[in-house]
């Protein structure tokens, strides 16, 4: 039988646990996220500004970068956190492009991006094309030499979170007909290439974003012997990174019900107390804490061979069934209230939605399981 | 006393692999059951005694119960070790569930001196066998209610009524008891007494009971002017109920202080998986079939969520929203699986999954039918699913009673 993973919490993790868990629930209470919906920018900048002093930025890169030097898994703590509180921010965006840079970047890219971005300058990545294929390597879009050390890029990407936040995007393209990433300051992309999208969980933002007749100097092409492996990690790092927001929000939902079925009085008794509702919230219950089991066990075991991707699959798996399940219910359960916009049920249902359709949901990861397993 | 980590530790666990490699026989020449609630003949009744005599002598179980009443006066962390050991080499089960597992972390707990001297080392050596009269046949769930008479007559209580579903009572020599010693209380719970009662005297009859497997397993236990020694009492009178839902809590594993090993083997997703391999659909190897691909990763990482939950019970900052969340939760997780995973089991076979124990065509002798159907012991046993969600709704997650 093969190694799937296990259990293990560091010291460090069980700090950073404890400080997200108190700055969350301070920074980000409901009543702000609702009215961070509403704006334009969709983040608190003071608090983004925070969270770089802080250090959050850089838990993951090495200290040569400017970072704290610890495994991804430490950052597993913090979105679980961000998660729960539905707190906004392009904090998931940098962190998976540092990941992205510190995996496929050159030695130059690393050294001129990653302390910027350990100290708070938030960054992004652009990978998904008009096809929604969650294949990361199925690209249209292009880079040719265009000369003087210049690439001209071509197509367009769609769902690139915080772009309007980003001080850069990282894009897939292909380069002579390879996929490939590449570095694009802000500064290069052109007046209306970037438009806000119209997405199902209003506390993220998401850019369409035209390539077409952007210039990006050639240098800032990721090194090509690592491009696949920097993909492979992107995937696993967002589904690790994902599952924790999951968690969290899952966490969340079914707190948020249980304090109704503790309060909503019908037929003169407290709604809780009949187990038509009651048996299925403990359903979402165990599968929470079943998801919460495999998110931490991905944590632990997420570099190393085999055991990282496997657990990984997994924690993405179970925190979306956990969360499709529990969120659903909330909607229910809450009866006419449920299906008002006022309700917060419909803030974690879509955050499922939303988070099912990043970098593969509960199917994806199974069929990819069955091949590593089965 | 010897911390965790240490070179006795290591030295133990040796020990203890080189003993089960040796003696764990792989083929006693009949069908063990693979839980203690399973055992229908005297001949597995015997083996399985014995068995459990030589593990216990050869120092592998109760290692952590005191020196003074039988065990070995070791740290958990020993036992763990054999308990491991005792798996790795598939290790049959260990009989005197009820014994081990409930009675005797109840009696460290709260029994008397009396009680340990007399009852904790032959629990450990199975020359006493224990079972459990809780339920009635008018009252299960909701056990509080149990009418079983226990009055006071100079130094006895005098029983009478009838306990059923009772596991081993074929067998046993002590019943942990529950009964009631007052029947005029405000509330039904006060008036219930906690009770060992001793099983082979004057005024217990056992009546045997048919499973679903068609098996003997439990029995029917009729009590007619039955004598327990008023000292036989744990707690106080009137104290039962409280001394009973603890009892509960060893059972179900929310509660520690087990004498150690296992008391049932479960197949797991993994030996389903061995069986899917083995097995064709439309004429390709089943496991080609993306539906049933589907379920067998499901089953996979629902088994591993188990192992995990396990694991993560020994991190506390892990679990300090709700502390007794996962305590609570277990027994519902694993014996839900367990009946969905060997149901699973039975419709990978395929037309062979007609067949039962006991044909010769039958899949792996027929075992995944009769530990589907067995595996609804642990669903309803020891409390149902139903009443464990009730449990975890109400005291978890602080919904109002039902
Ligand atoms: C294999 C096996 C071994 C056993 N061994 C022992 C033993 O050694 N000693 C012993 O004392 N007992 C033993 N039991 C008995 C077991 O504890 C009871 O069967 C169990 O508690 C259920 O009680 P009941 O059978 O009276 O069912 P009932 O309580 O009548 O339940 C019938 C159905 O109603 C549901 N139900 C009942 N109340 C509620 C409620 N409040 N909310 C929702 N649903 C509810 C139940 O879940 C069940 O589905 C054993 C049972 C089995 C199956």
């Amino acid at each position: 039988m093969q190694d799937i993973g296990r259990i293990g919490f560091s010291e460090e993790q069980a700090d950073l646990l404890d400080a997200a868990t108190v700055f969350c629930r301070e920074k980000s209470p409901i009543a702000k996220v609702r009215r961070l919906i509403e704006d334009e920018t969709g983040y608190d900048v003071d608090v983004w500004r925070e969270m770089g002093e802080l250090g959050w930025l850089g838990i993951a890169a090495p200290e040569v970068y400017g970072g704290l030097g610890l495994p991804i898994g430490a950052v597993v703590p913090m979105l679980e956190q961000m998660g729960r509180r539905l707190l906004a921010s392009p904090f998931l965006s940098t962190t998976l492009a540092a990941q992205a840079l510190l995996v496929g970047g050159t030695e130059g890219q690393k050294q001129a991006l990653l302390p910027k971005i350990a100290a708070g300058t938030a960054a992004t990545l652009a990978l998904v094309e008009a096809s929604g294929d969650w294949n990361l390597e199925n690209i249209q879009c292009a880079a040719t030499d265009a000369g003087a050390g210049a690439l001209r890029l071509a197509g367009e990407k769609f769902l690139v979170c915080d772009a309007a936040a980003a001080a850069w995007i990282i894009a897939s393209v292909t380069y002579e007909g390879r996929p490939n990433l590449v570095v694009i300051e802000k500064a290069a992309i052109p007046q209306g290439a970037l438009r806000r999208e119209t997405v199902i969980d209003e506390t993220k933002r998401a850019f369409a974003l035209s390539l077409d007749g952007v210039e990006t100097p050639k240098a800032n092409l990721f090194d090509p012997a690592r491009a696949s492996a920097a993909f492979a990690h992107i995937h696993l790092a967002a589904n690790l990174l994902g599952s924790a927001e999951m968690c969290g929000g899952t966490q969340a939902v079914i707190d948020y019900t249980v304090d109704y079925l503790k309060t909503r009085k019908q037929f003169g008794k407290l709604i809780g107390s009949y187990q038509a509702l009651k048996h299925p919230i403990v359903d979402a219950y165990v599968g929470y804490e079943q998801a919460r089991s495999h998110l931490y066990s991905a944590a632990h075991c997420f570099g190393e061979q085999g055991a990282g991707e496997i657990s990984t699959r997994m924690a993405k798996a179970q925190a979306d069934a956990a969360f499709s399940y529990a969120a659903d219910r909330a909607i229910q359960f809450h009866g006419g209230f449920g299906f008002t916009y006022d309700c917060d049920a419909q803030l974690y249902r879509r955050s499922a939605i939303w988070q099912a359709a990043q970098y593969g949901d509960g199917a994806y990861h199974k069929r990819r399981l069955a091949q590593l397993l089965l | 006393m010897t911390g965790a980590g240490s070179k006795e530790l290591n030295d133990f666990g040796a020990a203890a692999d080189a003993w089960f490699r040796e003696n764990v026989d792989p083929d006693p020449g009949f069908m063990l059951p693979l839980t203690f609630m399973e055992v229908g003949t005297d001949q597995q009744f015997e083996w399985l005694r014995d068995w459990q005599n030589r593990v216990y002598e050869a120092g592998f179980l109760g290692a952590a119960w005191p020196e003074q009443y039988g065990g070995g006066g070791l740290d958990p962390a020993f036992q763990a070790e054999a308990t491991k050991a005792m798996r790795r080499h598939n290790g049959p089960i260990m009989l005197n569930a009820i014994g081990l597992n409930w009675t005797g972390p109840l009696l460290l707990d709260l029994g008397s001196e009396d009680h340990k001297k007399t009852y904790l080392q032959r629990i450990l050596s199975a020359e006493d066998i224990w079972c459990q009269g809780f339920s009635e046949p008018e009252n299960g769930s909701d056990l509080g209610n149990a009418q079983t008479r226990a009055v006071r007559d100079g130094d006895a209580y005098v029983v009478n009524g009838s306990k059923i579903w009772t596991t081993l009572g074929r067998y046993a020599d002590h019943m942990i008891l529950l009964a009631r010693t007052d029947s005029n209380t405000p509330r039904k719970y006060d008036g219930l007494s906690f009770l060992l009662a001793p099983m082979k005297t004057e005024g217990v009859r056992t009546v045997p009971i048919r499973k679903l497997t068609g098996e003997h397993g439990f029995t029917q236990t009729f009590f007619t002017d039955a004598r327990v020694p008023v000292d036989r009492l744990v707690g106080e009178e009137g104290q039962g109920w409280g001394v009973a839902m603890r009892t509960l809590e060893y059972e179900r594993g929310a509660r520690g202080g087990q004498a150690g090993g296992y008391v049932s083997v479960q197949a797991d997703a993994w030996d389903v998986l061995e069986l899917a391999r083995g097995m064709q659909r439309a004429g390709a190897p089943a496991l080609d079939d993306p539906v049933l691909r589907e379920r067998m990763v499901e089953f996979i990482i629902e088994i591993q969520s188990l192992a995990l939950c396990r694991q993560r019970l020994g991190v506390p900052a892990l679990n300090s929203d709700r502390p007794a969340g996962l305590p609570l939760s277990s027994k519902l997780m694993n014996t839900e699986f367990a009946r969905r995973v060997n149901e699973f089991a039975i419709t990978l076979t395929g037309a062979k999954g007609a067949y039962y124990v006991g044909d010769p065509s039958a899949v792996d002798d027929g075992i995944w039918a009769r530990a589907y159907l067995n595996a609804f012991s642990a669903t309803i046993g020891g409390g149902t699913s139903q009443i464990q969600r009730n449990i975890v709704g109400e005291h978890v997650l602080g919904l109002p009673k039902s």
